[in-house]
C-alpha cells in the first residue's frame, strides 16, 4: 500500500472516531474520568447522633468507623454521655418513653445507620411507627429530645425537651424533588 | 468578595461557632466546612408508594448570596449505602458524583468491597442529571426507573440551634417558645434519588447510610 492511502485511511478513521464521539453522550463515556480510590471522610446515619453522643476527640473517629463496628467501639461512649447529659437516665432504673434504659438505647443509637420500612409509612416516630424512615417534615430533633431528656412519659424536663421549632421554614414539595427552592 | 457577603458569612459562621450540632451539619473537625460535609440524611416513601426516596445534604448553613457559588466537588463521592440482612454492611450503594455540570449516578449495585474505600462501578446501572444552577427550576432526570435531582435547595432542617448551645453552655435554663429555627433562610446542596423498593430488597425493613468520600 503507497503512503498516500495510508494517509488517507487515517484520516478517514480519524474523522470517523471523531463524528462517533460529538454524536450525543459517547463523548462523555469515552472521555469522562470516574477513576482512582475514594477514602471515607463523614457519615450519617440517623440526626444528630455523632454531633450529640460522640465526645469531641472522637468524632472523626466515628466518621470513619463502620456501622457494623460502631456499637463495639462506641456504646459505653454514649452511655457516660447520655447520662452526663440528661437527668432523665441519672438513676440506673430510668428508662425513657420506648421502654429503654440508657445502655439499650445507646446501643441502639450507636450503631448509626437509619432503619426504614419498605413496607409503609416512613417516619422518624409519629406516636404510631418508630424508626421507619426518616420523612422532610419529621421533627426528629423535638423526638430526640423527648428520648433523651423526657423521660417514661415524656413528662419530664419539659423546658429541655422541646425546642418549640416545629416546621420547616418553607413548605415541602408533595412530587419530587420534595424539597423547597433554595432562598 | 462583597461586604454583604461577608456579612452574612460572617453571621453564619457566628451562629455555627457557638457548639457543634445540628442534624449532622458540621458535625466533627476534619469535615467541617469541607465539601465532603454531610449535613443531612432521608429516607422516606414517594409520592408513588412503590418508590423510596433518598435524599443527601452537603455544605449546609449557606446564606443566599453565598449559594450562587456553592459547587459540588468533583473529588467526593457521595454514597448512599442500603443493608438488605440487617447486618450494618451494605448489599447495595447508589453512587453519585459530579462532573462537568452533571450529576452521575451508578446502582443500585453490590459494592465491590464494603467499607470505608470505594471505586465508582463504572459497570453498573449508569443515570445522569445536569446540575440545576441557582435560580433556575428543579432539573429533574427520569432515567432507568429511577428520578434524580441535584443541586442547591432550601435547607429542610429546622431547629432552635442557637438555643440548644446556651443551654449546653450553661446561659439558658431551657428552650424559649416559641423557638427560633437557626436555619431558617439558609440553602444546602442536595442530591435526590427516588428508586422502585423493588431494587432495594422489596419488603421489610433495610437500614441505611450516606458516606461522603475523597478522591485520594
Amino acid at each position: 500500500m503507497k503512503l498516500p492511502i495510508l494517509k488517507y485511511l487515517a484520516i478517514a478513521t480519524f474523522s470517523l472516531f471523531v463524528f462517533s464521539c460529538n454524536n450525543d453522550d459517547n463523548m462523555n463515556q469515552m472521555t469522562t474520568d470516574f477513576s482512582g480510590t475514594f477514602v471515607q471522610k463523614d457519615q450519617m446515619g440517623r440526626p444528630a447522633v455523632n454531633t450529640v453522643f460522640v465526645s469531641s476527640a472522637s468524632k472523626n473517629t466515628f466518621n470513619t468507623t463502620v456501622p457494623s463496628q460502631q456499637g463495639a467501639a462506641f456504646q459505653s461512649m454514649f452511655q457516660t454521655n447520655l447520662m452526663g447529659l440528661s437527668p432523665a437516665f441519672a438513676n440506673a432504673v430510668d428508662k425513657n418513653a420506648l421502654g429503654l434504659d440508657a445502655a439499650s438505647f445507646t446501643r441502639l443509637l450507636a450503631t448509626d445507620v437509619l432503619n426504614v420500612s419498605l413496607d409503609g409509612k416512613t417516619t422518624f416516630f409519629d406516636g404510631t411507627n418508630v424508626l421507619t424512615g426518616r420523612a422532610l417534615a419529621d421533627d426528629v430533633i423535638t423526638v430526640e429530645l423527648l428520648l433523651i431528656f423526657g423521660g417514661e412519659d415524656f413528662s419530664e424536663n419539659p423546658t429541655l425537651s422541646n425546642d418549640n421549632v416545629d416546621a420547616n421554614d418553607k413548605p415541602f414539595l408533595t412530587s419530587f424533588p420534595y424539597l423547597a427552592s433554595p432562598w | 468578595m462583597k461586604k454583604t457577603k461577608i456579612l452574612a458569612v460572617t453571621i453564619f459562621s457566628a451562629i455555627i461557632g457557638l457548639v457543634a450540632i445540628a442534624a449532622d451539619h458540621i458535625d466533627a473537625p476534619a469535615t467541617q466546612g469541607t465539601s465532603a460535609d454531610i449535613t443531612d440524611f432521608y429516607a422516606f416513601q414517594g409520592e408513588d408508594t412503590n418508590n423510596l426516596v433518598f435524599v443527601a445534604n452537603i455544605q449546609g448553613l449557606l446564606s443566599p448570596t453565598a449559594t450562587a457559588s456553592a459547587t459540588f466537588d468533583e473529588n467526593v463521592l457521595v454514597e448512599f449505602n442500603i443493608d438488605t440482612n440487617n447486618d450494618n454492611i451494605e448489599d447495595l450503594v447508589i453512587q453519585a458524583i459530579p462532573r462537568d455540570g452533571k450529576m452521575y449516578f451508578f446502582g443500585p449495585s453490590a459494592p465491590a468491597s464494603p467499607g470505608l474505600n470505594s471505586f465508582v462501578n463504572v459497570s453498573a446501572t449508569k443515570s445522569e442529571v445536569a446540575i440545576t444552577p441557582y435560580g433556575s427550576n428543579a432539573i429533574v432526570a427520569t432515567q432507568n426507573n429511577m428520578k434524580f435531582f441535584a443541586g442547591p435547595r432550601d435547607d429542610p432542617f429546622f431547629m432552635d440551634f442557637a438555643q440548644y448551645g446556651a443551654i449546653l453552655a450553661g446561659n439558658a435554663p431551657g428552650f424559649n417558645n416559641p423557638g427560633a429555627d437557626t436555619f431558617a433562610g439558609s440553602n444546602v446542596l442536595s442530591i435526590v434519588v427516588e428508586v422502585p423498593k423493588s431494587s432495594i430488597g422489596g419488603s421489610g425493613t433495610i437500614n441505611t447510610w450516606v458516606e461522603a468520600k475523597a478522591k485520594q
